[in-house]
């Protein structure tokens, strides 16, 4: 009976030391940029502890509502304000969080991984692999991000996982061109040569020997590629292409404040904006960082 | 006796970083002299401190080295005193350096000539004619065949032997009395090496220039210097003429390396020193060289050596050196009884 | 001949060199030109020159990374040019490297234990547990304890690293492994450790050695035999200590007289050879070594000298014999 605290006593140890060392991982990192992208992450994941009303119903008996709170017309109960329908500002952004994070992230992945498989391919493999993909990789470029998605988005119809194809699908030409320089350097270094020598098949090479050498790289174009994504899924909420409404969006937010706009309704389109701003500017300022952090690190080893 | 050319003494330089926290000692007192025309083998493997020794000496360090303590006289005036603008006039025009990379040390973007011709006109002031007769003599001097052809040409147009050549020539431009060569064969082919070991061998005849090698390759020492210096984890373990040292190693890190190198014709096993290099971070308290060494006694890792010197002649940091050993090192095998019966010194 | 493990015979491997937009044809670089040798059981065949000698294209030959444009390499008999598919496979898994660099022949973000393991996973059906034991074996083998397997790359120093490529070279149990170079960058008092290690599993396993270096005195250690190569070609192949007891080709006396002196009382005979090594695209005539030889005669730079065995198993490519 006495070893099972005992061994559970080891496995905590354990995981303290372990994540004592990925936060040493973490030193130095802006302080500002992790704050906001931990907020985010945790309002996304506890959105219905956090939310003071539900996003999509009419808070009772309250018309719209001005912040600041203590002041006349404002509420208590409503910080941000209600919208012209009566919903909750505040609880709308904390949901619109889930949108945000699970597009941005979800996006990313896709355009990442459709950026490293072909990046891979076309500097490993070389020759016509390499001429066919970066002739690709180059018209893709040509046409404008955002105009490209909003076609896509249009021609998929209206939905989470579309907009996630549609964005995946417009960026990945960044990941493609960065890595497949990376791996045309790998390529020639001892260790992919013995791996040759031994007989590895060209798909294991690549997947055990170039991917996780270019993994680095690739996070760091992540961090900065969320921002992006998050942006432009913003503005296709805005232009009503994007997630479809009720559910709240950040950028729909924005859409449906528009018109209120003029007539003096600052809190509703001020504290989503601010919301997109500080989220893009903690994925930049992140991803900066990282990109620092991972160059010098490989220079010691 | 008139003044020595170099005279370093008790020279320190730690490398200083974390805001203090982590500091390896690169160079931990080191003292020798070198006469005109001299040359001094400095020994040792890599992380020993030799290169850490001649940055220090042209005080071109990293920002993290600092040099703590120790002076380093040439020609009687201590170089630590100088301001960045006498340095400036003291590299190249009295002490050069000859480094391992021929490729790392020539512009490709200049000329032969440009490359060659700089400390000429900077530290001897020479213009125009007299400062391509000044190259091309140079040219001539480190034996490269058509100088006046060779002079327009770029770096990337010649073969390594003579990249390295050149390199000698700008060492040579400002008339230096030292020249400090880091490793300079080590990328060169070996028939190459010995043109080019004879080629400074020569120029020193012919200009009484000094010199400092800094190698691991024992076997350079032996056809070119005149004395060594053997390093270990930033000290100097031993030194002495080059006879005397490999006739009579006396600290059992010199007597290893001797025997730990394969000779021609000889199929006897090798000597193989076990253990690590230390960490310059964290050196033990007494002696670096303890864990590896085949005649460690207790006082060893306690205490750390200080030079002892002997009647037949040269100081080693060591408490048992060869001499006071009356037992043999041939098989490599540690003599426990004999340290033991031994009363300390 | 004896039998041999692996013999090549009038091997020869030839680059085009093209030039302009069509890629016209403006010669071949003769990397290697009619080189014939044999590496028999537990035997260790030293191959020495300078830059230029085609030694590490001969090494890619045997490895079949590069095809060779004439001549047979035989491995147990069997013709490798021809080989793929399941026999190449075959090949590899008994062929195995090791190359010069400790620092960037190990895969920086693998597992030392993942490194070994790699040429059993390609080769074996072993299950997982069989290659984590024989991991562990043979780190035990080359003087590595089983743990280090969990770790990565440069958490060890250059000689550390070096065993571990030897480890993985041994992994497969391969009967002949390929060394390039394999001490020239350590510190000179760990090559003694290696050169030992190697010699050591030499004997244990049985295994052969292509050794390749242009240290004389570290490859004359460790091998039974010695071809002296240059520009191309091999110009004096004997026993080791006979070679350097007699050394008989110009070019390896120059070679000896330039590997430097083990004492500062050792006065050598000065052999120093004038100019650089010519460009292998545009050979001498003749003899290759007859511009820069000491002992050249008029009739060298007529036709090339054949290897001629001019004392027992002591093969020369020279008219002085």
């Amino acid at each position: 009976m006495a070893t099972i605290p005992a061994v559970s006593i080891a496995n905590i140890a354990r995981v303290a030391g372990a994540l004592r060392q990925r936060a040493k991982l973490l030193q130095g990192a802006p302080l500002l940029a992790v704050f906001i992208l931990t907020v985010l992450v945790v309002a996304a994941i506890f959105a219905d502890l956090l939310a003071p009303h539900h996003p999509e119903i009419p808070v009772k008996g309250a018309k719209i509502l001005a912040p600041p709170f203590w002041m006349e017309g404002g509420s208590a109960s409503t910080p941000l304000g209600t919208d012209y329908q009566g919903r909750d500002v505040l609880s709308r952004i904390i949901f619109g969080t889930r949108v945000s994070l699970i597009v941005g992230i979800t996006g990313t992945l896709v355009a990442g991984s459709i950026g490293a498989i072909l990046g891979i391919t076309a500097g490993y493999l070389g020759k016509w692999f390499d001429q066919v993909i970066m002739r690709v990789t180059d018209a893709w470029m040509a046409m404008p991000a955002l105009i490209f998605a909003i076609f896509l988005a249009a021609m998929l119809g209206p939905s989470m996982w579309n907009i996630v194809i549609a964005l995946g699908v417009v960026y990945w030409t960044n990941y493609a061109r960065l890595i497949r320089g990376e791996v045309l350097s790998l390529r020639e270094r001892e260790f992919v040569k013995l791996a040759e020598v031994a007989g590895a098949s060209k798909l294991r090479i690549m997947v055990r020997h170039i991917l996780p050498n270019v993994m680095s790289t690739i996070m760091v174009l992540a961090s900065l590629t969320v921002g992006v994504v998050i942006i432009a899924e913003a503005a296709l909420s805005f232009l009503g292409l994007g997630v479809p409404p009720p559910q709240p969006a950040w950028g729909l937010m924005l859409a449906e404040a528009r018109a209120t706009l003029i007539v003096g309704k600052w809190w509703l389109t001020v504290f989503p904006g601010l919301c997109i701003v500080l989220v893009v500017l903690a994925s930049q300022l992140f991803g900066d960082w990282l990109r620092v952090r991972m160059d010098p690190q490989l220079r010691n080893r | 006796m008139s003044t020595p050319l170099l005279r370093v003494s008790d020279l320190r330089t730690y490398f200083i970083s974390f805001r203090g926290q982590r500091v390896v000692k690169a160079v931990d007192g080191v003292s020798f002299t070198l006469e005109q025309g001299e040359t001094l083998g400095l020994v040792g493997e890599s992380g020993c401190g030799k290169t850490t020794t001649c940055h220090s000496i042209f005080r071109v360090l990293p920002p993290a080295g600092q040099i703590i303590g120790g002076s380093i006289e040439l020609e009687g005036e201590d170089l630590l005193t100088k301001s960045p603008g006498e340095m400036r006039g003291i590299r190249g025009r009295d002490i050069a350096m000859i480094l391992q990379d021929p490729m790392a040390s020539l512009d490709p973007l200049f000329t032969i000539s440009d490359q060659v011709s700089e400390p000429a006109y900077f530290h001897r002031g020479l213009r125009r004619r007299a400062l391509k007769e000044r190259v091309t003599e140079l040219l001539h001097a480190v034996r490269i065949p058509s100088p006046a052809i060779r002079m327009r040409e770029y770096p990337h147009q010649m073969s390594g032997g003579m990249r390295q050549r050149i390199v000698g020539a700008i060492a040579l431009a400002g008339g230096p009395k030292l020249i400090v060569a880091d490793e300079p064969t080590t990328n060169l082919d070996v028939t190459i090496q010995l043109q080019y070991l004879n080629l400074l061998r020569d120029l020193q005849k012919e200009t009484g220039v000094a010199l400092i090698f800094v190698t691991h390759n024992l076997g350079i020492v032996a056809k070119m210097c005149d004395k060594v210096a053997v390093m270990y984890a930033g000290k100097i373990v031993e030194q002495g003429s080059v006879r005397e040292i490999y006739n009579s190693p006396e600290h059992p890190y010199t007597e290893a390396l001797l025997k730990s190198i394969p000779r021609l014709g000889d199929k006897a096993p090798l000597y193989v020193i076990p253990g690590q290099p230390p960490d310059l971070a964290s050196l033990p308290p007494g002696c670096a060289f303890y864990p590896r060494c085949p005649h460690v006694m207790e006082r060893c890792i306690a205490e750390e050596p200080e030079d002892v010197s002997f009647a037949n002649g040269h100081p080693a940091k060591c408490w048992l050196p060869f001499s006071s050993r009356t037992s043999d090192l041939v098989s490599g095998e540690p003599d426990l009884q004999q340290d033991k019966a031994r009363p300390s010194r | 001949m004896a039998d041999y493990l692996l013999e090549a015979r009038e091997l020869k491997k030839y680059f085009p060199v093209t030039s302009g937009l069509l890629g016209r044809m403006k010669g071949w670089v003769k990397a290697v030109d009619d080189v014939s040798f044999g590496i028999g059981h537990g035997e260790t065949l030293g191959l020495v020159g300078e830059s230029g000698c085609g030694k590490t294209t001969t090494a890619k030959l045997v490895l079949a990374q590069e095809e060779a444009t004439a001549g047979s390499i035989q491995f147990q008999g069997r013709e490798i040019n021809t080989l793929h598919g399941k026999d190449l496979m075959e090949y590899r898994k008994s062929v195995q490297v090791v190359f010069q660099d400790p620092y960037s022949s190990l895969s920086p973000r693998l597992r030392v234990g993942e490194i070994i393991a790699e040429p059993l996973e390609i080769h074996t059906r072993l299950s997982r547990q069989a290659i984590r034991a024989r991991v562990g074996e043979v780190l035990e083998l080359v003087g590595l304890q089983p743990d280090a397997a969990r770790l990565f790359p440069h958490e060890f120093s250059g000689g550390q690293r070096q065993r571990i490529a030897i480890a993985r070279a041994l992994a497969t149990s391969a009967q002949l492994v390929v060394l390039d170079e394999p001490v020239s960058a350590l510190d000179v008092s760990i090559r003694a450790h290696i050169l030992s290690l190697l010699e050591d599993l030499q004997r244990a396993l049985g295994v052969s050695y292509l050794f390749i270096g242009h240290d004389l005195a570290a490859v004359a250690h460790i091998s039974h035999r010695i071809a002296v190569m240059y520009l191309g070609k091999i110009v004096e192949m004997a026993e080791s200590l006979e070679l350097c007891n007699n050394p008989m080709h110009p070019y390896t006396q120059a070679l000896f007289a330039a590997s430097l002196p083990s004492h500062p009382d050792d006065k050598k005979e000065e052999i120093v050879l004038m100019g650089e090594v010519p460009s292998a695209l545009n050979p001498p005539s003749g003899c290759r070594f007859h511009p820069r030889c000491p002992q050249a005669m008029p009739h060298c730079s007529g036709e090339e000298p054949v290897l001629k065995e001019t004392a027992p198993n002591h093969w020369v490519a020279c008219y002085l014999y």
